[in-house]
């Protein structure tokens, strides 16, 4: 129901914005849109007057709930089953061999009790932090740049682009070879890398994963920012050189609080993706030296499918679910599903 | 408009270039060296002569079959996205029911479901269903997750369509069945072309539900492979990067022909 007096909402504000001039079309629409918020008690009114039209003129034709019944069964078989059971088998003990067996909140108990557990939530925050840190400031910066209509940036973007044409696994596969300590390009630069081997210490492999994730990921958020930079209405950069704003300015005083949104959307999915990190870890540094980059995602891998201890697997699970969850939760509150889809309509 | 040129930011986008580039060049120009020319001169130099035997030598380590393994899950997935979604999609825009709109709730939820999260029991499930080991145990939670991504793609590009275009057809007496498959789908044609490209990526470059449910060589996925040649013959890396070429392969050329759809897919992959 909600949805449909939203989409009437927006087509309301865009017949207003119509009579509008061109310049600050946009401006426009964020107040009309504010003001449509605001404003709710008369349009709920309407919404529901048009509600009950719509109930006795035209329930026919209306698609009845057996279309959305398969993928519905589908999706509750193969992804939400599993995420209630990911609970249950965190209270038992299996072995991958015959059935599970109850066991209380031994495996819970033995999960935080294991100093490797705990360090490894803290190497998860550690990385997602410094993938929001370094990846956002370049993102942003790389798509107000991206932004702008001279040749010769459009065919740097598609360079740029090329990264995301390679998987997790292959850009993980890609790098360790460049970054090989016998044969790779360390081993040909010691004035700058020393004795070659960056995955031998600690901080050294969390900057390779921190690196090759930026590497990876940023021509992705580039886009985002890139599509929101070129919907900010030019006007007010005109308004602000006549102001005498000079470039600097300009960024800080414009473009960035324009950006607000795009840098939410592109937050939130760095964190997620940061948090459940895994195939870099795998595949990179198999979360050496020793445990010194065992991130939560990774440990719980080595706890089930090496260690055979798929209840504690599954507590270490419950805990992300747990995490992703609160993060979803802050998806919700904070962005709301209309404005993350008009971000997507700015892509492209 | 500031037209001067920002000197600046433009030598910064150099230096991120060059940071994209490197690894690329390293990587093309590798795979078309000898293995000791590799050695011996670095990563860094051009090939002395060109060689192909890094691809050909890729091939013969299996990855022909790896290829055909991963196109099979790649088309069954994108099948059962096509199959489930756009009736799902059609319902939660133009059912009046609450079993609708509650899917959708569910699906929303369903956005921020890590696949790490799940994987130990899919493992159970997986092996108690006897899929363990089949390439339909690996279609069938990938499809499965791709699934909240694609209705709400699908579900936006239904929502572009006007009412009025549904009246008419009703005034004409048309059945909602009629409606999906004479004005729903055709005018959908853009979100339909974004969920496959997107299932399809998430099919081709899926790496955990095949690491955890496959073992054996004859159902190896070409992620898998990359994996288990870096672990085996790790110091043959012109072949390991001819691998790596191969596996881009498919979605270069997609890049090349579909422009506009690839980078929708792409940012569906972000939406997740």
């Amino acid at each position: 129901m909600s949805s449909h007096m939203k989409t009437r909402i927006r087509k309301q504000t865009r017949s207003r914005t119509a009579t509008g001039a061109g310049g600050d079309e946009r401006g426009r629409v964020r107040t009309a849109r504010r003001s449509a918020g605001g404003g709710r008690a008369p349009d709920r009114g309407r919404g529901a007057s048009r509600r009950a039209r719509e109930r006795y003129g035209s329930r026919v034709g209306r698609p009845g709930f057996v279309w959305a019944v398969p993928a519905t069964v589908f999706f509750g078989l193969f992804a939400i089953t599993p995420l209630i059971m990911v609970a249950a088998l965190s209270f038992t003990s299996w072995s991958g061999l015959g059935p599970p067996r109850f066991v209380g909140v031994d495996n819970w108990t033995r999960v935080f009790a294991d100093p490797v557990m705990i360090e490894s939530v803290w190497l998860s925050l550690l990385v997602t932090f410094l993938g929001v840190a370094v990846q956002t400031p370049l993102s942003v910066l790389l798509g107000v740049w991206a932004a702008g209509q001279q040749r010769n940036r459009a065919v740097l973007s598609a360079i740029y682009f090329v990264p995301l044409l390679l998987s997790t696994t292959a850009v993980s596969v890609l790098w360790r070879a460049v970054l090989d300590p016998n044969f790779g390009v360390p081993s040909r630069a010691a004035w700058l890398f020393g004795d070659g081997n960056l995955f031998g210490t600690q901080a050294g492999a969390i900057g390779v994963l921190a690196f090759v994730s930026t590497w990876q990921f940023t021509p992705f958020h580039t886009l985002i920012h890139q599509g929101a930079a070129r919907a900010v209405p030019r006007v007010l950069y005109e308004a602000a050189e006549i102001d005498g704003a000079g470039r600097v300015r300009q960024f800080f005083h414009i473009t960035l609080p324009q950006l607000r949104n795009s840098v939410i959307t592109s937050t939130i999915l760095m964190v997620v993706g940061g948090l459940t990190t895994f195939e870099t870890v795998l595949i990179l540094t198999q979360g050496g030296p020793g445990t010194d980059t065992t991130i939560t995602a990774y440990y719980m891998y080595q706890k089930a499918f090496k260690g055979f201890d798929f209840g504690a697997g599954a507590a270490v699970a419950l805990v992300l679910v747990v995490a992703a969850t609160l993060v979803s939760l802050i998806v919700v509150r904070v962005s709301g599903y209309d404005r993350m889809r008009s971000d997507m309509e700015g892509v492209s | 408009m500031n037209r001067r040129p920002n000197h600046l930011a433009g030598a910064g986008s150099l230096v991120w270039l060059l940071l994209v580039g490197l690894p690329l060049y390293v990587m093309i120009t590798a795979t078309l060296r000898t293995r000791s020319d590799y050695a011996r001169r670095g990563p860094l130099a051009l090939p002395e002569r060109i060689t192909l035997d890094n691809y050909t030598g890729a091939f013969s380590t299996g990855f022909g079959r790896y290829f055909l393994n991963t196109l099979t899950v790649t088309v069954c997935v994108v099948g059962l996205v096509l199959l489930l979604v756009p009736p799902l999609a059609y319902a939660i825009v133009r059912s009046r029911s609450r079993f609708a709109s509650s899917a959708f709730r569910l699906f929303l939820l369903g956005l921020a479901v890590p696949a790490q999260a799940v994987i130990v029991p899919m493992f159970y499930l997986i092996s108690e269903a006897g899929l363990y080991d089949n390439l339909l145990g690996v279609v069938l939670p990938t499809a499965a997750f791709c699934l909240p991504v694609s209705a709400l793609v699908l579900s936006g590009a239904m929502r572009d369509i006007g009412p009025e275009l549904y009246e008419a057809m009703a005034m004409d007496g048309a059945s909602p069945r009629r409606m999906f498959f004479q004005l729903v789908l055709p005018l959908s044609r853009g979100g339909l072309s974004t969920i496959v490209v997107f299932s399809a990526l998430q099919a081709w470059n899926g790496f955990l539900f095949p690491l955890v449910l496959t073992q054996s060589d004859s159902t190896k996925l070409i992620t898998l492979g990359l994996y288990d040649f870096r672990t085996e013959h790790g110091i043959d890396i012109p072949g390991l990067l001819a691998a790596v070429v191969l596996s881009m392969v498919p979605v270069l050329l997609v890049y090349l022909f579909a422009r506009r759809a690839l980078v929708q897919g792409l940012m569906g992959v972000g939406g997740k």
